[in-house]
């Protein structure tokens, strides 16, 4: 069970472009991070270094848990301990949503009875039977935060999560990630509006 | 093992549903099949001595069909970056893909060799030597051509591509395989051609996943 995440001194860059150098952060149990910054200031590009997806140019994360908080292995920390909710929700048109959740939440190594709570707690009942093509984008979004109830996992990167979302939604999703925090998780989210929890603000800043 | 499973549940269910990808490659290697005596006249003095090499053309032709999907839709839709966080490694999700994709594209085609085979005027007693080669060279052409879709990953119409990076790695099974049944209708013993084509299926089996799930990585970054 990863506990913090700890980076140090991060640079990355995009091509031939520079995103930022130095960056430090610290996330423990219970934290949320609410990453801000202009279009291109590297929000998604951080999530992504994060899961281990792009490699920096320099610096460390590292991820710690375990009883007595030790260093884990990175790759197997992030297989076990780490959801990315990106702009691209990862379904399938001509699969039905239910074929879609059923084989996430197996692959991520969700339970049934987490399963069950998820649906019921993002009413997807309704949804579960059509094809996802059919879905609209709060629809989709809905999904995929079910994929994270549904199979738990310590550390929450968020690409802006809430975009698509209607008022209720966004208080049900609020809900969720409170609930999150609560039983020891973790959440990096990039974000234009205020996260609906608690959270540090880190600025990537604009252009360079 | 579990995991094994779920992912090998959704790999066959993407390949089977949704436009029939296996019928597709067998009418495509049929159509083939029914183009060559056009083009060619109907002699079968022409024809059957062919036979055994055109059959294997098509069948590595109609292996190229499935392969854009293999890689590309999931890293369209982001569902690659799911698979990567997901409790195996990559190298075993593109291994556990391309072995959906020979069961649900390689071994179909396997059975159409032999119609397409024998239309074309190859020995009947060659049947079963025909489909036993193509399903072993098809496990070569899924193991090759997951390789190959994995570089090609994220160039635009990158179908086109993959083609012409998995052609030339299809030829030694194409040559070993056509080969056997060239041998075989000769009287020979096609022994030694189907070892030579397991061995480069062997090699394509622990090479490609490796190499494949390296270009996924840097496809991702």
């Amino acid at each position: 069970m990863v506990k913090t995440v700890d980076i140090q001194s991060l640079s990355l860059s995009r091509g031939e472009r520079l995103l930022f150098q130095g960056l430090s952060l610290r996330l423990s149990a219970g934290e949320a991070v609410a990453l801000t910054g202009a279009n291109g200031a590297g929000k998604t590009s951080l999530l992504r270094a994060v899961a281990g997806f792009i490699r920096p140019d320099a610096g460390t994360i590292t991820f710690s848990g375990g009883p007595d908080a030790e260093t884990l292995d990175a790759e197997t920390a992030r297989r076990e301990g780490v959801h990315l909710l990106g702009h691209l929700e990862g379904l399938k048109p001509t699969r039905t949503a239910r074929q879609e959740f059923d084989f996430q939440t197996d692959w991520l190594g969700g339970t049934d009875a987490a399963r069950e709570a998820a649906i019921t707690q993002l009413a997807l009942t309704p949804l579960l039977d059509l094809e996802t093509r059919k879905l609209s984008a709060g629809q989709k979004r809905r999904l995929s935060l079910a994929r994270l109830v549904a199979a738990p996992r310590a550390l929450w990167l968020l690409d802006e999560p809430l975009a698509p979302l209607d008022e209720r939604w966004r208080a049900v999703a609020a809900e969720l990630m409170a609930a999150h925090l609560a039983s020891g998780g973790m959440i990096l989210a990039a974000v234009h509006d205020p996260l609906p929890v608690p959270a540090r603000n880190l600025d990537l800043g604009g252009l360079a | 093992m579990r995991a094994m499973r779920v992912l090998f549940g959704r790999e066959l269910s993407l390949a089977w549903g949704g436009g029939g990808g296996p019928l597709l490659a067998c009418g495509f290697m049929l159509c083939l099949t029914a183009i060559l005596p056009l083009a060619a006249g109907g002699d079968p003095r022409v024809l059957a001595p062919a036979a055994s090499g055109a059959s294997w053309m098509a069948l590595a032709l109609a292996s190229l069909l499935s392969l854009e999907r293999l890689f590309e839709r999931d890293l369209e839709d982001g569902a690659l970056d799911l698979l990567a966080l997901g409790p195996l490694p990559l190298e075993a999700t593109v291994a556990i893909k391309a072995v959906a994709q020979w069961l649900a594209t390689g071994l179909p085609l396997a059975l159409a060799a032999p119609v397409a085979a024998l239309a074309l005027g190859q020995p009947a007693h060659l049947i079963g030597l025909t489909a036993l080669a193509a399903a072993i060279g098809g496990l070569g052409f899924a193991f090759t051509g997951a390789l190959g879709a994995a570089l090609a990953l994220g160039a635009k119409r990158g179908g086109l591509l993959i083609a012409v990076v998995v052609l030339p790695l299809f030829i030694p099974p194409v040559v070993f395989g056509a080969g056997a049944l060239t041998r075989a209708a000769d009287g020979g013993d096609p022994l030694s051609a189907l070892g030579l084509l397991s061995a480069y299926v062997l090699f394509a089996v622990v090479i490609a996943p490796v190499a494949g799930a390296a270009a996924i990585r840097n496809a991702q970054s």
